[in-house]
């Protein structure tokens, strides 16, 4: 099962309290935009196999959405952090590189 | 190869069985094939066998990583059905269909496609307005496909309730020649074929990475060392994202996980396939007697082959509901597999960015009853370079196009 530490109320929540968002960090492509940027954007999501960056909302608590960071492939949750951060923050990277010294960077 | 057949089991019960051959050959890799496919499930294996039974292309080595029919092809409900809406998934999934019903004879072995029929009950008035415009568009297409009512529903199914308190049964889409068949019989018939054709099958060999010259294949890096081809399919369900990124492309799919489970045995009390989409369930029986449940997506990136507990129970819960009489089976074993999921629920069978290099993925959670239509469609695809008739619609560029085939229902439940 599941469980996110939600970073805004600090409640240690499982799977069905909470609702998924997918990929985090996603730059917005609209009008104005390439086909091929807006294809990314919509479509080609990140799908790796190990670290990975989500969005989640505390649908059933605060209502707040955050992101967490969690590896694909053991389901390990490596931190959670709100959803105004711009990337994950400097010491979640450190933390994830320290477990994961392939991982090749949120980018 | 010897033919399996009556003759041959009263031959070999006179010789203390002790004639049977190995129903495939497990050879090292050659230097270099005419076409590799990375993937020995059904959709990998079929696609071996009609290259070489269609095409005459027969120097070919199928990879795997693990062992055959060891993924998603032994991890489903074994559900066959073709009432789709859009055209060209009624095409594909028909075309699939009809090829099962002389799979066991084609390929002189026992796939065990039982054409019980197969219901989709409409428990809303949406679903009821949906499913008669399928049957229609059904007609329209070739596919024996009805709209039944309550009092037909429970004749065909003694066991369920039609007037539940929250989700009564108000009709069903009924496919007559839908049905089950043995899923891992599929991969073996089909590996025992292509094996027989002279194609290498090769197992607990996993690809490494994907070797270009100037934009076009030339090979494969393996854990068995290279191999070279002329011609690569990708079929590899789950981890098609990780065989792109080793070609050098980006696919548009994400893996999750998909749960099914199967009940203690009992003895026969249902002869059809059940889907409840509404209550997000689906049921049908073994011929061991198990009742084999299939359940929903998890919502998140997952590559662990289990999902998450909530679904079993909610699952469980609706099916309960409309089948009072499972409420006391114990559930004997649970499993989950990685589905590959596209933008709009269809799968790709494409040409991609690089050069004799076709990928066929994204059956999401509706894969086995394609098997036979989608390996006859990517052969055709490899073949020639050039997709046919059935395959062209599925093309990785619709996305950019916005020309999606849109079902959103790929396992009939409700995405």
């Amino acid at each position: 099962m599941l469980i996110l530490e939600c970073p805004y109320c600090g409640v240690k929540a499982e799977e069905t309290e909470l609702s998924p968002g997918y990929e985090a960090h996603l730059k917005r492509f609209g009008p104005g935009s390439s086909d091929t940027e807006f294809e990314d954007y919509m479509f080609a999501r990140k799908n790796p196999k190990g670290v990975h960056f989500e969005r989640w909302r505390h649908v059933y608590g605060c209502g707040k959405w955050f992101l967490a960071a969690r590896c694909t492939a053991t389901l390990e949750v490596f931190g959670t952090y709100p959803a105004q951060s711009a990337e994950p923050p400097a010491d979640l990277q450190a933390k994830i590189k320290a477990k994961r010294p392939d991982w090749k960077g949120y980018k | 190869m010897k033919r399996y057949s009556v003759f041959a089991i009263a031959k070999e019960a006179l010789n203390y069985h002790l004639g049977w051959e190995k129903a495939w050959a497990s050879p090292a890799p050659k230097k270099e094939y005419d076409a590799i496919i990375v993937g020995a499930g059904g959709h990998g294996l079929a696609t071996a066998y009609y290259l070489g039974k269609n095409h005459g292309i027969t120097n070919v080595a199928i990879i795997e990583k693990g062992w055959l029919g060891g993924g998603n092809t032994g991890r489903n409900t074994t559900i066959i059905r073709s009432n789709y809406l859009q055209d060209s998934s009624a095409a594909i999934y028909e075309k699939a269909r009809s090829l099962y019903e002389t799979m066991s004879q084609d390929l002189n072995y026992n796939v065990m496609f039982s054409p019980r029929g197969l219901l989709m009950l409409a428990q809303t008035h949406h679903e009821i307005r949906g499913y008669q415009r399928t049957a229609h568009a059904n007609a329209l297409q070739g596919v024996a496909t009805e709209w039944i009512s309550p009092a037909k529903v429970k004749e065909l199914v003694p066991i369920i309730n039609i007037d539940g308190p929250r989700y009564p049964v108000l009709g069903a889409l009924y496919q007559a020649r839908g049905g089950t068949a043995r899923h891992d019989a599929v991969a073996w018939g089909y590996a025992r074929a292509c094996s027989a054709m002279g194609m290498d099958i090769i197992q607990q060999c996993e690809v490494k990475g994907v070797k270009t010259e100037n934009g076009v294949v030339k090979g494969v890096e393996t854990s068995k060392g290279f191999i070279g081809t002329k011609k690569l399919g990708i079929v590899v369900a789950g981890h098609s994202g990780q065989l792109a990124d080793m070609a050098g492309f980006r696919l548009p799919v994400e893996a999750v996980a998909l749960q099914a489970m199967v009940s203690e045995p009992i003895k026969p009390c249902m002869d059809v396939v059940v889907m409840a989409n509404t209550v997000h369930g689906y049921m049908s029986q073994s011929d061991k007697g198990e009742m084999v449940i299939g359940g929903g997506t998890d919502g998140f990136n997952n590559f662990t082959q289990r999902g998450s507990f909530h679904h079993i129970e909610e699952t469980l819960r609706a099916l309960i509901e409309t089948f009072p009489m499972i409420s006391r089976l114990k559930m004997l074993r649970q499993w989950g597999g990685i589905v590959d999921m596209t933008g709009d629920r269809s799968p790709l069978i494409s040409k991609t960015p690089v050069g004799n290099c076709f990928i066929n993925c994204g059956w999401g959670t509706g894969g086995f009853k394609a098997i036979p239509g989608s390996g006859w469609a990517m052969a055709e695809l490899m073949a020639k370079g050039e997709p046919g008739a059935l395959a062209e619609a599925f093309n990785m560029w619709r996305f950019k196009e916005g020309q999606f085939i849109d079902e959103s229902v790929a396992a009939g439940v409700a995405h």
